[in-house]
């Protein structure tokens, strides 16, 4: 079915596109958006659980965050052209058959290359199935647009959460251990006079405490993103 | 007997979902602005675990993991169909929470009027699914054992939910800074109440 559909549809596309080029305003908006306005994560609350898990080391956060980009842009474009077929009922079961088809592909490519990312990960690779990020962006934009751009909406919000999953992971490991990717950054001399690493960073309370941070910096350059109430 | 009451503490306090594994995040900041509705919410997520969660045991031993299809016969010994497990996990995990709704709303129009509404988010939540891949990965001996750690861990997910509820609404009164409002202030609070949870965390049971 997807790959009869997929054959026929390029022409629909392109048809459509010859008015519009392919990074017109409107469709780099959809790129830029999520990096501020739209946060997934800090505006929309989206997709949190696994943003707060897996962030104590740098490289679990960057292995995590091309994990999302895949899948989200791999689900978003397939139910983008499935969208006239899906019926309204059982939307949501499709939608997440598509995503869990995805994320195993993922999960396979993930344990065949890199084998001790995958188990450090263990089930929140799985969990991407139930991030909400991945069904809200389905749910709120693949279903009503087109291919290409669900394609750039996908990869915008993954980019976007990646962003702060790197943003977290970064803070934590750089004051946890004093290492990034594993290297050791805080010189030996700071450690003789006395520096010590914060080890509470490690432990997942702070991962909370550094979004929260990240939030309010980010209301306070925006103000318009500030809550009533 | 005395290992099931330790696995039942431990699944509520040292194990907890939101505390120590931040699952279910979605709902729990999107549903804890006033008690009443997060604990709709928390009842439903232990119903849902506690059923899940055995379920999604049994598959597991008995259809997905290798060797598991022995039962049919010594030639399908081999098989080993544990790359499906994500996609097994979640059709059941939707399956049953639509299986659960119907009959609530035929046998007990009260309580599907108290959980109605939040059994279809439940779905899309990730301690339920989150509560089905730890039951794979900690190997357990038998249903008993995964029935206990679901139904421990939707508790655990209910109080954390009603505790943050709790303090969500009497912050409303205080001055909080601007930009720390709603959103902010309770991923900080979040993170003071799992410090306190971390006390349990040297209890060896």
């Amino acid at each position: 079915m997807i790959k009869n559909k997929k054959n026929n549809n390029p022409l629909i596309l392109f048809l459509s596109k010859t008015s519009e080029p392919l990074f017109s305003k409107k469709n780099k908006a959809l790129l830029s958006d999520p990096m501020d306005d739209n946060n997934p994560i800090t505006v929309q609350v989206l997709g949190v659980c696994s943003a707060l898990a897996i962030t104590v080391q740098l490289k679990a956060a960057i292995v995590m965050t091309v994990s999302v980009i895949a899948v989200m842009a791999a689900s978003n474009v397939i139910v983008s052209l499935l969208r006239d077929l899906i019926p309204n009922r059982i939307r949501i079961i499709v939608q997440l058959v598509v995503v869990a088809s995805m994320v195993i592909l993922v999960d396979q490519v993930l344990r065949a290359y890199a084998y001790d990312v995958s188990k450090e990960l263990s089930i929140f690779i799985g969990l991407i199935i139930t991030n909400c990020i991945v069904m809200g962006r389905l749910e709120a934009f693949a279903l009503g647009n087109g291919v290409w751009r669900s394609f750039l909406d996908g990869v915008g919000n993954a980019a976007a959460y990646g962003f702060i999953l790197i943003l977290v992971a970064f803070v934590r490991e750089l004051f946890g251990s004093g290492n990034l990717l594993g290297y050791q950054i805080i010189p030996d001399s700071f450690y003789e006079m006395g520096y010590e690493n914060n080890g509470f960073m490690l432990l997942s309370p702070m991962a909370l405490i550094i979004v929260g941070v990240i939030i309010w910096i980010q209301r306070s350059r925006n103000r318009k993103l500030i809550e009533k109430g | 007997m005395l290992e099931y009451a330790n696995l039942f503490i431990k699944s509520i306090f040292i194990e907890n979902m939101i505390f120590a594994y931040f699952l279910g995040m979605c709902s729990y900041l999107a549903v804890s602005k006033t008690v009443k509705t997060a604990v709709g919410l928390g009842f439903a997520v232990i119903f849902v675990l506690t059923i899940t969660v055995p379920l999604n045991f049994l598959i597991d031993q008995y259809v997905l993991q290798p060797g598991a299809l022995k039962w049919i016969g010594p030639q399908y010994a081999e098989i080993n169909l544990s790359f499906l497990s994500f996609i097994m996990f979640i059709a059941v995990i939707a399956s049953m929470v639509q299986l659960v709704e119907m009959i609530v709303e035929k046998f007990s129009p009260a309580l599907y009027g108290a959980l109605g509404i939040f059994l279809p988010l439940i779905a899309v939540n990730c301690a339920i699914l989150g509560g089905s891949l730890f039951m794979q990965i900690k190997d357990f001996s038998g249903i008993t054992e995964s029935a206990i750690y679901g139904f421990g861990s939707g508790i655990g997910w209910l109080l954390a939910i009603v505790g943050v509820a709790a303090i969500r609404e009497k912050i409303a009164y205080s001055n909080v800074p601007a930009p720390l409002r709603g959103l902010g202030i309770t991923f900080i609070i979040t993170g003071l109440m799992a410090i306190g949870f971390m006390s349990f965390m040297g209890i060896d049971l």
